[in-house]
């Protein structure tokens, strides 16, 4: 096991003199055009592999999102904020429980609304509401939001993600479909925006 | 019969050549004073990635691996299954146990300079081998496809969408699509099941590879230095001069401990069971304060304790400054003193990682940075802070409660710990600053100004006045002047 460790040590002494074919023979050649051939298969071959990998990554972030329902009306009583739920627009049945995805609902007043995701801004953990203080509060790193949306307190960059909107006959319709990080914001930067609404 | 089988085993080594190389290297010399048990940590860590990837087959066996049915089959192994709960608690145990093997080699190696020439390429694979090893306990902990599990996923994908420029491409990739979904949970099965333990393996073959070729190293020396032109010279005149085989003489150590480690992983599996799973995948379920598995605490304590503004470049910047740092030591620092007692700059370094990754772990354990959520409604304020008050401060009891402000507020050790603790904040803070500080927050507390109406906050703030625990409570100098009151005579407010 000793003599290999001689190695490390540069010996030009060291060097294996095999008997090497010349420097120009037709079994070279032919192994080096194989090789080259290798290549190019291997090339033509890493495309589909590549797109197939990467291919659905390149789409535009909106074409991710689509209107979905969070509920009628009605389960959003004026002044207050609930939890809606929406369905992955995107979503399969293999998906099971993580098809169904919770949101926050603020019916201000009238056809005024705010749709928070349910995730802080900080981690995405799932911020949860107090109507009595009229806080979000997020049980990982202690994020704390008020009821429109803006930070109170703790370590989140900005306020909750928000959802376009819109009113449909009897339903309120969300623009959704991705999960809200700081790179893949909800569509909403304004609070309480009139352009919004459907 | 012996002879039989003793034909058996030349017939099939006359086929396969093992018995050669493999007694070689078995009995191969090593410095004698190598055969020691500081040197048992790595040979651990490979019997405890053998239990890992035959736990693991066993429980591929049954597991079914898609995000509608992990949740569910993991309860079937735990509870339908006989035995199924302990070849899951061994592999949970295995891995935590695995971890804590390798970070304590990877110590060993650094404070016996094992690192230095000419087994600086073992080092970098074994730093790779450490990643590796955390990929697989990430990869596994979303396996256990639970609550947990989700927001676990969400915090990664968070993280990622912190890169600038490719962040949303980034979290995409990671959740294989918008969104976490049955393409997340297949993307990583296939990393904890087929990538990460393939490359592991590979590179495990690589590393004990190099261990045997390079030699085990020779316990340091104060005052031996390391020099690239005669070390090797020396190691060998080491170990032929006094060597001794590997086996017997070191490996009993090796294998003496990787039983006792073996047993204490399933002492683990038999007294605490198997890990989780937790509550079920349904996002819609928010009552959950996701937390990551114990080898992930320290970070998730970071996350948590940095400046905000510095989170996004300590996220991005500091672990890739550290895995260099930790690839390039070897190449920095090839040469030279080997023995700790020389090197207490390393020593001190070692210390002050392993107190911080302790401390922040237990911080991580039993977080005090996170509102407790259920506080103000489970944790009622103590009779003693409500005797003898008046009405007034009573309702203002009622009120701390139902503000929440138990949440981050403690009483006498009770309740969140994310802001100050109130049994004495009357001597901290006069009648106005307690107002003020309810109106308007500061810092990290909310302004309770649109929640609270005048009347609850005079009750509320009343309340907080009484708690002055049997102390002078603080006052404004001036308002007395102002009310023309005499100055010594303390507020009456002031009880308990």
């Amino acid at each position: 096991m000793n003599d290999p460790m001689k190695e490390l040590i540069d010996d030009p002494s060291s060097e294996n003199p095999l008997n090497q074919p010349s420097e120009h023979s037709r079994r070279k050649f032919l192994f080096k055009v194989a090789l080259l051939l290798n290549g190019a298969v291997g090339a033509v071959l890493a495309v589909p592999v590549l797109g197939y990998l990467f291919g659905p990554f390149f789409k535009r972030n909106a074409s991710y999102n689509n209107w979905v329902s969070v509920g009628t009306l009605d389960e959003f009583p004026p002044g207050e904020t609930r939890l809606g739920k929406y369905r992955n627009p995107m979503g399969t049945p293999a998906d099971g429980q993580t098809r169904t995805l919770p949101c926050w609902v603020r019916h201000i007043a009238g056809n005024q609304f705010q749709v928070f995701a349910i995730n802080c801004a900080h981690m995405d953990c799932p911020v949860h509401w107090f109507p009595q203080s009229k806080l979000f509060m997020c049980p990982c790193h202690g994020g704390v939001y008020y009821q429109d949306g803006a930070v109170a307190a703790g370590p989140p960059p900005r306020g909750l993600y928000e959802y376009k909107y819109k009113i449909v006959g009897n339903q309120l319709l969300i623009w959704a479909g991705e999960l809200p990080t700081l790179s893949t914001e909800a569509s909403v930067a304004r609070p309480g925006c009139a352009s919004c609404q459907g | 019969m012996k002879e039989k089988g003793l034909a058996l085993y030349r017939w099939l080594d006359r086929r396969l050549g093992f018995a050669k190389p493999v007694t070689e290297a078995a009995e191969h010399p090593i410095p004698a004073n190598s055969a020691s048990w500081w040197y048992v940590f790595g040979s651990a860590a490979s019997v405890i990635l053998m239990l890992q990837v035959v736990t693991g087959i066993l429980l591929a066996l049954v597991y079914t691996p898609t995000a509608r049915d992990a949740w569910n089959s993991l309860n079937f192994l735990n509870h339908g299954l006989t035995l199924g709960w302990f070849l899951r608690a061994l592999h949970g145990w295995g891995s935590d146990f695995m971890i804590a093997i390798v970070l304590i080699h990877m110590a060993q190696v650094f404070l016996f300079g094992a690192y230095k020439f000419p087994r600086e390429l073992t080092w970098i694979v074994g730093v790779f081998l450490l990643l590796l090893t955390l990929g697989m306990a990430f990869t596994g902990q979303v396996l256990r496809f639970d609550q947990d599990a989700y927001w676990g996923l969400g915090i990664g994908a968070s993280i990622m969408g912190r890169v600038p420029w490719i962040g949303a491409w980034l979290v995409h990739f990671m959740l294989g699509g918008p969104i976490i979904g049955a393409t997340t949970f297949s993307r990583f099965f296939a990393l904890h099941v087929f990538i990460i333990p393939g490359i592991l393996i590979a590179l495990v073959g690589v590393h004990v590879w190099m261990v045997l070729r390079l030699g085990i190293n020779e316990w340091p020396m104060p005052g031996r230095l390391v020099r690239r032109s005669t070390y090797i010279q020396e190691y060998e005149a080491q170990t032929h001069q006094d060597g001794v085989p590997f086996v017997p003489d070191a490996a009993w150590k090796d294998v003496m401990f990787s039983a006792a480690i073996l047993l204490a992983i399933m002492a683990c599996a038999i007294f605490f069971g198997p890990i989780g799973p937790s509550g079920p995948p349904d996002p819609t379920i928010i009552q959950t304060a996701p937390k990551p598995d114990v080898a992930f605490l320290w970070i998730y304590a970071i996350f948590a304790l940095a400046p905000p503004a510095l989170e996004t470049p300590l996220l991005l910047i500091a672990p890739i400054a550290v895995i260099c740092v930790m690839l390039g030591l070897p190449l920095y620092a090839g040469e030279g003193e080997k023995h700790w007692s020389r090197r207490p700059v390393a020593v001190l370094m070692v210390c002050a990682i392993a107190v911080s990754l302790a401390i922040l772990t237990s911080l991580g354990e039993n977080p005090p940075w996170s509102p407790v959520m259920n506080a103000w409604s489970a944790d009622p304020v103590q009779p003693k802070y409500l005797k003898g008050r008046t009405p007034l401060e009573r309702r203002g009891a009622v009120v701390f409660q139902q503000m929440q402000c138990r949440n981050c507020h403690s009483l006498d050790g009770i309740g969140g710990k994310r802001g100050p603790e109130l049994n004495r904040v009357a001597t901290q803070m006069t009648e106005s600053q307690l107002i003020r500080q309810v109106l308007q927050g500061s810092g990290n507390m909310p302004a309770y100004g649109s929640a609270l109406s005048p009347q609850e906050t005079t009750a509320l703030v009343g309340f907080l006045d009484t708690l002055n625990g049997n102390q002078m409570p603080a006052r404004d100098l001036a308002r007395p002047l102002a009310e023309g009151a005499p100055l010594a005579q303390p507020r009456q407010s002031g009880k308990q």
